[in-house]
């Protein structure tokens, strides 16, 4: 017995599958891609798998990990502190602005909140004037910076645009905390301090989850900040490096290809691993 | 809750004075010892709470006054200066001149119109998408959670990214949108083949997307709709799951048709999601500079051209800081019109 209802279902999971082959196209005809060699991509329709094994190559991918390699690593140094670093802000911003109570806390709040939605071009020139300025190179000991003085920059940019974000989503996650608790341990004498450390940050993991990947997220896939901050090719993070890699082999898409999912690879693996985190920090975008 | 305990202070000390709030603040004002010596804990304990909140969010704090609204500042005086080249910006000598430039530059108006398109079709486009899949999704399917997953997986990864995928999707000749076009337009050709007359609709169709100046702004908005609709699908989604069941059954019992009951009893409750994610893409339509730039460098063509490209171009590439700061200032300027009344109906609604 197949009544309507059944068709409609069927139907259904019809529209769904064909949405998710139209999310994941134009991954997959990148990845099969990867693997051919140019002969192999240009002659076969993108979707396919290389054909025979004088399609099939790796070369692809050893060639783009050699010229991603430094760049993979620099992003890892410079993404890692500031994502750990901006959602500790957050977390102490969204605590003092959220679980201790002050007359005019709106509207110190309402200018974090708007910092989420500023288009970082109207801050690029002076940001440049105001590294520059700095000069860490200049003022700081060889020593200390390492010759990474456009990673920290670069680092201390992404802590200071991020707090924002962070805050906002930190917030709607302590506006949900037993109040009257942390009232009660006020009462008996501990300190913001202590509340803060003893109750509230054990409290905190799972959004802490959230926006630690979130933030990761986002500091990685950033193109324009490095791109006016870091001019030291040896401080050049992965994202300029994949852009650089695409300019100079324009018609190796096998090459552009394997160098696309190379950069991507930590995001993507976080995202299948926390994507349950993704989605909440997505959704607290707001 | 300031103002009702007030009073209530005062009668606790009423013995020694009958005139509380006032003669509080004013002590307040002149002996703070004094004053908190003599006023109850709880008003004590309120008064270091502001105290002992400022190291908590003072340091971030700091950080967004300097980074954020002390460089848009400054970036409004650079905007004055007419500084360009290689040398210093000179504060002296401000003038309006780079706003009014923007006025007579043709290229402007058109990176201006551009991102308008740009700002309301993927919106739009990134919303109705959204709301569909989130609408099927919400109907109890097995492998919901995969579904979604894959649904939003374009958005973890990068501009950098998704725009070398989409230039091979829509490479004229070997890419994927085009050969799917072939592969269709070709069945069409073959059934309109026994008409005798031959259409020619496969080669009609298939375009060189991101070359030819009428389709490159769209081709933009379709992969960066391909990215953020996930977006939209999940926070409709959760708007949907904030519906009681109850409404549905009703509409149900009452005979609406499933497009009927979704048109008038669903989607006018998911205001608040449309807004907050229409707010959310269209700070990301301004940011699309990543996008483009790896496609086009800082030459998208007329057709494509869009303020934050645009603003890089004149400011790195050019050299001509004050004016890029003042196409900066119009992006800053657009940024605001959205997100001011969003806030203050967030504020309104008791959101912040």
């Amino acid at each position: 017995m197949t009544g309507p209802v059944d068709r409609r279902r069927a139907a259904l999971y019809v529209v769904l599958l064909a949405m998710v082959a139209f999310y994941l196209a134009p991954l997959e005809a990148g990845l099969v891609t990867a693997f051919k060699t140019e002969t192999g991509f240009l002659r076969t329709t993108p979707f396919v798998p290389p054909l025979g094994a004088e399609q099939f190559t790796v070369d692809a991918w050893r060639t783009a990990f050699g010229r991603l390699r430094q760049g993979l690593l620099n992003s890892v140094l410079m993404a890692v502190p500031a994502t750990v670093l901006s959602a500790l802000f957050g977390s102490l911003a969204a605590y003092g602005l959220t679980n201790l109570e002050w007359r005019g806390q709106v509207g110190v709040l309402v200018l974090f909140v708007a910092g989420v939605f500023l288009p970082y071009q109207s801050v690029l020139v002076p940001l440049t004037q105001f590294w520059s300025a700095v000069d860490l190179a200049g003022r700081v000991p060889l020593a200390v910076v390492g010759g990474n003085e456009g990673l920290i920059q670069l680092s201390i940019t992404h802590i200071a645009y991020g707090v924002p974000i962070c805050t906002v989503l930190f917030r709607s996650y302590y506006a949900t905390l037993d109040e009257e608790m942390l009232e009660a341990a006020r009462l008996d004498g501990a300190s913001a301090l202590t509340v803060y450390r003893r109750i509230v940050l054990p409290l905190s993991v799972p959004i802490f989850a959230v926006t630690l990947i979130y933030q990761f997220t986002n500091i990685w896939n950033d193109l324009l900040f490095a791109l006016v901050l870091v001019n030291d090719p040896s401080n050049q993070v992965v994202t300029v490096a994949l852009n650089e890699l695409q300019g100079s082999f324009v018609n190796q898409y096998n090459l552009q290809m394997a160098g696309a999912f190379i950069a991507a690879l930590p995001t993507l693996v976080v995202y299948v691993l926390f994507g349950e985190q993704f989605a909440k920090g997505v959704a607290g975008e707001t | 809750m300031g103002r009702p305990d007030g009073p209530r202070d005062g009668e606790s000390t009423a013995g020694t004075r009958t005139d509380g709030g006032v003669a509080d603040e004013t002590a307040a004002g002149d002996l703070p010892d004094a004053a908190a010596g003599a006023a109850s804990p709880l008003a004590r304990l309120r008064r270091s709470e502001f105290v002992q909140s400022i190291p908590f969010w003072g340091p971030p704090g700091l950080l967004v006054l300097v980074f954020v609204y002390g460089a848009v500042g400054w970036n409004f005086l650079i905007s004055l200066t007419g500084w360009q080249g290689l040398g210093q910006p000179e504060y002296g000598d401000l003038s309006l001149g780079a706003y009014r430039r923007l006025f007579e530059d043709p290229s402007f108006a058109a990176a201006f119109r551009n991102t308008a398109v740009l700002l309301l079709l993927f919106t739009v486009l990134s919303l109705l998408l959204g709301l569909a899949l989130a609408i099927l999704i919400d109907r109890d399917i097995r492998f919901e959670n995969t579904i979604r997953t894959v649904y939003l997986l374009p958005m973890s990864l990068s501009f950098v990214v998704t725009a070398i995928f989409w230039r091979w999707m829509y490479n004229p000749v070997d890419g994927l949108i085009n050969e799917a076009i072939r592969g269709v337009g070709g069945a069409v050709d073959a059934v309109v083949f026994w008409t005798a007359v031959d259409f020619g609709v496969a080669d009609a169709l298939t375009q060189a997307w991101i070359s030819d100046p009428r389709f490159k702004l769209y081709a933009i908005i379709f992969a960066l709709m391909w990215q953020f609709s996930g977006y939209c699908m999940v926070v409709y989604l959760a708007g949907l799951r904030a519906i009681p069941t109850a409404q549905y059954e009703a509409a149900r019992i009452d005979g609406a048709s499933a497009v009927r009951m979704y048109l008038r009893v669903i989607v006018p409750q998911l205001r608040a999601s449309t807004m907050s994610a229409a707010v959310v893409l269209m700070v990301f339509a301004l940011k699309a500079f990543d996008f483009l730039f790896v496609l086009f460098g800082v030459n998208p063509g007329e057709s494509a051209d869009i303020l934050s490209v645009m603003m890089y171009r004149v400011a790195f590439d050019r050299r001509q800081w004050a004016y890029g700061a003042a196409i900066a200032m119009v992006l800053f300027a657009m940024a605001l019109s959205v997100i001011g009344p969003y806030l203050y109906l967030q504020h309104r609604r008791g959101d912040l």
